[in-house]
């Protein structure tokens, strides 16, 4: 018997026409938590994917060798019945059924034919005792948190007596706290036996967590780097991961100078009806002209809610307090009334409610413009054309032509498209929530240089981020938010990962 | 970029192959066209050619008219994720509204037609407070307007059952014909001269369309392709002219769904609330934070779903010279299944008024080819629904293909 419980040898996939694998080989041993890494596009997700049998068996070229036999996974079922299981960034949960519903979903405990629930819930306790999770199983999913639902889906996959546990990008959604509970879950499991192969962007967490961490890039194993021989840092990682030293991945700014109040709030309250209670309470905040304000705080903590008060309150807050542009004050009833001020929002979800994913590139550029590219509503596609192309250009879209559907790029490259749609509004206040969420360093490294360009030409930007490293690295000032309260402003000379953590866990 | 014009070499073959990997791309849109010819080439066979006749063709259009002025506006209702089940009794009431101002209330005909295609307008309105104010799902909301419509036409027609119209002037809209000014070689002058200017007009766009695809070094097909497409298109109108023009020649009814279809195709394809409708229909939540107005957009797609089921109960009224206590009955499942025929996706945001129309000729089609070859109408029902289904499928599968 090999020490190996898997072992992906010489992996090739081809989607007409692109190679998405080259001859990929990865081992995992037994009982270790295997990191793999690599940018957005390097192949992660598809070896995954070949794994767990969505791309069935014959569909590509290599063998899986999972428990000493090769394997032919020709649907999900077939891997999760060999003990494999994955857990997707996005949730695979029903919202309106209850925990223990969800932890057995396809996997009903049945006395003959009909589902025993007793001893559904009596296993269900069982399962989320072991994930450390103490809520009620008869909750409903959309009742919990995304940190306990990430644990429901875990406490799911050890129902099925998972052998190895794949999980992509657990932490993506999580806050820190959520986090370090995660990983601490995954220690414990990897004594439990458990092997446990993670995909994560967060180069610390793998730091910290993994045994092993094996890197693609363009869809080829680079390297295996080994946690024990201390090959496992940050350096090693993002040199194997780009192919090239960053030697300071938050670019510097040459001259900082900070003209007068772009937008001011006081006394600024917003209570959200839906959920009935306030989501910003009490804020005051001010940004400057040619100032990247950076707004950190937990998942949670009312940055967004902040940002979507402001622009134009597209939810529906009930809203007290002033807020001024330019030293005039304004009431926006809708986001059309905030662009027409100059603000612009690019929102954290970016496929959810940023981007019109089946349209191609020049009309999701032009969609919050069209006044720019039209004459008494009528469209000049010949203008249009031009525009998108520059921005395209201008902004290094990564793509063959400005037709191209956006839903087929890139993370990164959609985050661009998203950027360009707004810098087409010519703002002069540009609010980023969570620009480089999900995106690779290369990306991340264009999308700062980018604000940095713009702040040049003088604009304004609110960045709000769960990254401590990209507040600290971009921000000329910060405020640290919970609870919908801002807990502390910080000139960017005073602030550190300490201190901002103590505000946002007040 | 790897957009070079190709069309260098232009022999027979590479246009061969071109045409292959263009039909492989656009299977879709094509899919639909070629299911018309093949439709209309089996039925021509069937019924020795008088399903190709003049005056079958004619009819053919005549009697799509109300379905498809429906379906185009069904279209934009679809491609926000919405449906409006409410338009055919509306078109059926608000027919025999305009029966009644005409034949009992003695209101001139210039008069009638704009009070009902308001009426229409408001309708639709209603439904858009409905659903966009009030948040009701418009299935539901519809669904009333349908209960209500249904009673209302009843209500009006009940105490004197069918109402006649006998205004020559509206009477036309259904069944009478441009005039000729003369005959050349028996055929109708006007229209021939009218198809005329529907190819130059397309040959004109196209190769405008064309040229500016060029000046951005987009990927265009290559010239051979191109004149190829042009020639094979301008044939098929000039054909359909030429078998129209023999009978009586461009009906009303034709010219208001090619009025139709041509202001809603330029509405839909280049004007700003074009781009609104299919961005609300894309995604409402990027669209509201775009400084879209989804409310503005919702009021306004129904409202022209107002205005078009108004137009439709126009025609049919004038078509059967009268309004009845039944009028309105199923076509807004006609024309949903148009529209669905036609490519448009009940995931929102794709689908075209052409494609639409097209659809709305396709189902006209098998209609008028069963009835020529004398098929029941049980089995009628069952080969359209599974020409429906079989169209749906074939979107799906296709669509999966591509991503």
């Amino acid at each position: 018997m090999s020490n190996y419980i898997l072992e992906m040898n010489n992996i090739s996939k081809e989607f007409t026409g692109v190679k998405a694998l080259t001859d990929v080989n990865f081992k995992v041993e037994k009982g270790e938590i295997h990191c793999l890494i690599g940018e957005n596009g390097a192949g992660k997700s598809t070896l995954m994917k070949v794994l767990s049998g969505v791309y069935p068996y014959g569909t590509y070229k290599g063998d899986i060798v999972f428990e000493d036999d090769i394997q032919a996974f020709h649907k999900i079922s077939d891997s999760v019945k060999a003990g494999i299981a994955i857990i997707y960034q996005e949730l695979a949960l029903f919202p309106d059924l209850t925990v223990y519903e969800n932890i057995f979903a396809g996997n009903e405990i049945k006395r003959g034919s009909v589902v025993d629930w007793n001893k559904t819930i009596a296993e269900a306790k069982k399962m989320l005792q072991r994930v450390g999770l103490d809520v009620n199983p008869e909750v409903l999913i959309k009742d919990l948190g995304v940190g306990k639902q990430q644990l429901v889906e875990i406490a799911k996959a050890l129902s099925k007596h998972v052998k190895l546990l794949i999980l992509d990008e657990p932490t993506a959604a999580l806050n820190e706290n959520d986090s370090e509970n995660l990983l601490n879950l995954l220690r414990e499991l990897k004594k439990q036996g458990i092997t446990c192969i993670m995909i994560s962007h967060k180069l610390k967490e793998v730091i910290s967590i993994a045994d092993k961490a094996t890197v693609l890039r363009d869809g080829r194993t680079i390297c295996t780097l080994d946690g024990a021989k201390g090959e496992i840092t940050e350096n090693t990682i993002i040199r194997n991961m780009v192919g090239r030293e960053i030697e300071d991945i938050y670019p510097k700014r040459a001259n900082k100078s900070f003209g007068s109040k772009i937008l001011e709030i006081k006394n600024w309250t917003a209570y959200d009806p839906e959920l009935g209670r306030h989501v910003v309470k009490d804020v005051n905040l001010h940004v400057k002209k040619g100032e990247i304000v950076g707004i950190a705080g937990l998942m949670g903590s009312g940055r967004t809610e902040l940002a979507r008060s402001i622009f134009g309150n597209p939810k529906s807050y009930k809203l007290q307090g002033e807020l001024l542009v330019n030293g005039s004050p304004q009431s926006f009833k809708h986001p059309k009334d905030a662009i027409k001020e100059g603000i612009a929002y690019v929102t954290e979800d970016r496929k959810g409610d940023g981007l019109f994913l089946i349209q191609d590139i020049k009309s999701n550029i032009s969609a919050a413009n069209l006044k720019g590219i039209s004459q008494n509503g009528v469209i000049n596609d010949n203008k249009e054309i031009r525009v998108a192309s520059d921005y395209k250009s201008s902004l290094n879209v990564k793509a063959p032509s400005i037709e191209q559907i956006v839903g087929n790029l890139s993370g990164g490259n959609q985050q661009k498209v998203s950027i360009g749609k707004w810098l087409y509004v010519g703002p002069q206040l540009l609010i980023l929530d969570e620009p480089t969420r999900g995106i690779d360093v290369g990306a991340k490294f264009e999308i700062y240089t980018i604000m940095n360009k713009l702040i040049a030409d003088g604009m304004s930007i609110i960045m709000i981020s769960s990254e401590l490293g990209e507040i600290l690295g971009m921000s000329d000032r910060i405020y640290v938010m919970a609870e919908g309260a801002i807990k502390g402003e910080l000139p960017i000379e005073e602030a550190n990962q300490e201190n901002i953590m103590q505000f946002a866990t007040q | 970029m790897n957009l070079v014009t190709q069309g260098k070499k232009e022999h027979p073959n590479n246009i061969l192959t071109e045409g292959r990997s263009l039909l492989k791309v656009n299977i879709r849109e094509y899919g639909m066209y070629i299911a018309l010819f093949v439709i209309m080439l089996t039925f021509s066979i069937l019924t020795d050619g008088l399903f190709m006749s003049s005056r079958n063709i004619s009819n053919l259009l005549d009697a799509t008219g109300y379905i498809a002025v429906l379906a185009v506006g069904m279209t934009l209702v679809i491609v926000i994720r919405h449906i409006d089940l409410s338009v055919g009794f509306a078109a059926g009431f608000l027919g025999a509204i305009a029966a009644i101002l005409l034949s009992q209330a003695g209101v001139p005909v210039y008069f009638t037609i704009p009070i009902i295609l308001i009426l229409g307008i408001v309708v639709g309105l209603f439904n858009g407070v409905l659903v966009a104010s009030l948040g009701i799902p418009s299935f539901v909301a519809s669904l009333a307007g349908m209960l209500i419509f249904r009673g209302a036409l009843l209500n009006v027609t009940e105490k004197t059952g069918t109402i006649i119209v006998k205004d020559e002037h509206f009477n036309a809209l259904g069944n009478g014909y441009i005039p000729s000014w003369f005959k050349l070689n028996d055929l109708n002058f006007l229209s021939l001269l009218l198809g005329v200017l529907i190819i130059m007009l397309f040959v004109y766009f196209e190769v405008s369309k064309r040229r500016d695809k060029i000046k951005y070094q987009f990927e265009v097909i290559s010239s051979g392709m191109f004149t190829v497409k042009l020639i094979f298109v301008s044939a098929i109108i000039a054909y359909i002219t030429y078998i129209i023009a023999g009978y009586n020649g461009f009906s009303w009814t034709v010219i208001i769904m090619l009025l139709v279809v041509m202001i809603y195709h330029f509405l839909t394809t280049s004007t700003v609330l074009g781009r609104h409708i299919y961005a609300v229909g894309s995604n409402p939540e990027a669209a509201h934070l775009s400084g879209i107005n989804v409310k503005k957009i919702t009021y306004i797609v129904f409202g022209s779903m107002g205005l078009l089921s108004a137009l439709s109960g126009i025609l049919f009224t004038a078509r059967l010279q009268s309004a009845t206590t039944t009028a309105g009955t199923l076509f807004e499942l006609d024309a949903i299944a148009a529209a669905y025929v036609g490519g448009v996706s009940a995931a929102g945001g794709v689908g075209k008024v052409t494609g639409s129309i097209i659809g709305a000729i396709v189902m006209a089609s098998l209609s008028s080819g069963m009835n020529l070859m004398g098929v029941g109408i049980s089995y009628q029902y069952m080969i359209r629904g599974g020409v429906l289904a079989i169209a749906v499928i074939f979107d799906v599968m296709t669509r999966r293909k591509r991503s």
